[in-house]
């Protein structure tokens, strides 16, 4: 066995402070690869970032700025502020500025853009910064006054985690998706049951899960409290980096021997369609046992499920169908190429003609922001990633979160629904 | 640095969309984040305010979106000190950064009860309840999150790293 065995967390940052190795707890500087900026953050952050008194960033290439929350603007209030972070990206030069039309979801639009890769070490001012794990990379969620002064020396302290690894063995179950996995395993360790560690998705049923339910998984590692979520390079990861990646990546594994706070094998075979009841992602349940639930709402999107496997998943189970009578369903592609594609393969057609909304890319009603936001009592059935009180509009409302094919089951019936045996 | 002020107590998993909602992040002013701290939690948070200054939660404090607005409508509003079983890692690491003072006590957050005076000794590493007669020490922070708090905040820290 290898002298001083280390986890891939362990390992990449070791790799981006100049040393062999770091030990779990440490607290390190480390160099960043990317740093990520959207419009709730941004503001904040220029404003500490002009207090440090630099007149320049680290490197101009390495910032992505991407104004995805409160856009195309829904107010004033939120107009001034893309206009602040538009001015800043033009004022440093920022090559990675995604303005309205190029834009998508920013944790969607980085991977696709291949402006994240393995082995790098990223840190964005949004708390689903995560999502890049997916792509073995270390990935985490700062705030603003982080965000500034990683743009203006390119470098960040981190405290080295300890991991806990999760093994999903055996065949996933008729519909099930990365979604499924990653809200079971969350209502199983709870919300704050990987608080500071970085998460390993690991065994055979992850080898064999499409990188765009991967990215569903790591992007959820947050709503367990976790640092990370990391998958390792396989062949899918790689096929997804080949002719995207802006960059050489670097592929990094744990070591045999590697120090564990925990390890849990999960047998997907038992695990079935889930549903997360309010006010916790944790409160997961199957989705079958909450069939007298109904709703008012349907949103079809996020940086967790706005995905082209998602869009697939709902076209199937809508094509041809309509939407129940009295339900909003919303759809909102992640990105500029994810809505191109589903227009070209007719799953536009297919949801506008089952009397679905289909939006341009944005957050939107995910943070309450707009596009769907729920009044008094109103409650929602969401791919999205959080369902606290007020999440999505009035504090009386509620967010039922669930993965895309009951999510479009449900749009059919007006009541929590999981797809028909035939469906498939 | 000694804090001496009375406890508003909350539960478990205090998110920072109930800190301050996402309707209000087309703001960056303090005083305008600072209206609507608390506000999907607790209606009655800034009639408390006028008796005591200090929150104690439960676990995970702080837990959800990076928003560094959520720290900054806590300490806008007045509020000294926030003491919690556990705090969530990227609120942890904004209210550090801001300057916004935290202790880290299972013991203290269960025992403290709403409207109990404390007397917070941070430097001294306790926190004397005196309406129960109790004092729970506080484990120190590393010496480098020590030495950002000493600075003011993280951005005062790298200035001076800079020699700006």
């Amino acid at each position: 066995m290898q002298k001083n065995p280390q986890t891939i967390a362990q390992k990449i940052l070791a790799a981006h402070c100049g040393r062999d190795h770091v030990g779990q707890g440490e607290i390190i500087n480390a160099e960043v690869d990317i740093v990520l900026g959207n419009d709730i953050t941004m503001p904040l952050a220029i404003k500490e970032f002009k207090k440090i008194g630099v007149d320049r960033v680290f490197d101009k290439d390495k910032i992505v700025i991407i104004p995805d929350h409160f856009t195309p603007n829904k107010d004033i209030q939120s107009a001034q502020q893309c206009k602040a972070v538009r001015e800043f990206a033009s004022e440093f030069k920022i090559k990675n500025y995604f303005e309205v039309g190029r834009m998508g979801i920013e944790h969607a639009l980085l991977p696709e853009q291949g402006l994240v890769v393995a082995g790098d070490l990223i840190i964005g001012a949004d708390s689903h910064t995560c999502t890049y794990g997916a792509l073995g990379a270390a990935s985490t969620g700062v705030g603003s006054t982080d965000l500034a002064v990683a743009m203006a020396t390119g470098k960040l302290w981190f405290r080295v985690p300890s991991s806990i690894k999760f093994e999903f063995k055996n065949n996933l179950k008729p519909w099930i998706t990365g979604k499924d996995l990653i809200l079971y395993t969350i209502g199983m360790i709870g919300v704050d049951g990987a608080l500071y560690k970085s998460m390993e998705f690991t065994g055979a049923a992850i080898d064999r899960l499409s990188m765009d339910s991967r990215f569903t998984m790591s992007n959820m590692a947050i709503e367990a409290g976790g640092k990370f979520g990391i998958i390792e390079v396989d062949e899918i990861t790689e096929t997804y980096l080949k002719g995207r990646a802006q960059r050489p990546y670097k592929v990094y594994s744990s070591d045999p021997g590697a120090e564990y706070d925990q390890v849990f094998e999960i047998d997907c075979s038992q695990i079935d369609l889930q549903v997360s009841v309010p006010h916790l992602p944790s409160n997961a349940k199957p989705a079958a046992q909450l069939s007298d639930i109904t709703i008012d709402q349907v949103v079809i999107g996020s940086c967790t499920n706005g995905r082209m496997e998602d869009l697939e998943v709902a076209a199937k189970i809508i094509e041809g169908k309509k939407v129940k009578e009295g339900l909003r369903v919303i759809i909102i592609p992640a990105t500029q190429n994810i809505y191109l594609e589903a227009m070209k393969r007719g799953y536009l057609k297919i949801f506008v003609e089952a009397g679905c909304v289909v939006s341009t890319p944005t957050c939107g009603p995910c943070l309450g922001g707009h596009m769907g936001i729920l009044a008094q009592g109103e409650r929602a059935l969401s791919t999205t990633n959080r369902n606290f009180v007020g999440r999505m509009g009035h504090p009386s409302s509620e967010v039922y979160l669930c993965g895309p094919a009951v999510a479009a089951a449900s749009a059919l019936t007006g009541k929590i629904s999981i797809p028909g045996e035939g469906a498939r | 640095m000694i804090i001496k002020d009375k406890a508003i107590k909350y539960g478990n998993n205090v998110d920072t969309d109930v800190i301050i909602p996402a309707r209000h992040l087309t703001s960056t002013e303090e005083s305008e984040l600072a209206m609507h701290c608390f506000e999907d939690l607790d209606k009655d948070f800034k009639k408390k305010l006028a008796w005591g200054k200090i929150v104690v939660a439960g676990a995970n404090f702080g837990c959800g979106s990076s928003r560094e607005h959520a720290p900054i409508a806590i300490k806008a509003s007045g509020v000294r000190l926030v003491i919690a079983s556990s705090f969530a890692r990227i609120f942890f690491r904004n209210a550090i950064n801001i300057g916004l003072p935290l202790v880290q006590s299972e013991e203290a957050a269960q025992n403290i009860m709403q409207g109990d005076e404390l007397e917070a000794d941070l430097g001294g590493g306790t926190i004397k309840n005196l309406t129960r007669g109790k004092v729970y020490r506080i484990n120190p922070l590393p010496d480098f999150i020590q030495g950002v708090i000493k600075s003011g905040g993280y951005i005062e820290f790298i200035k001076k790293e800079l020699g700006k």
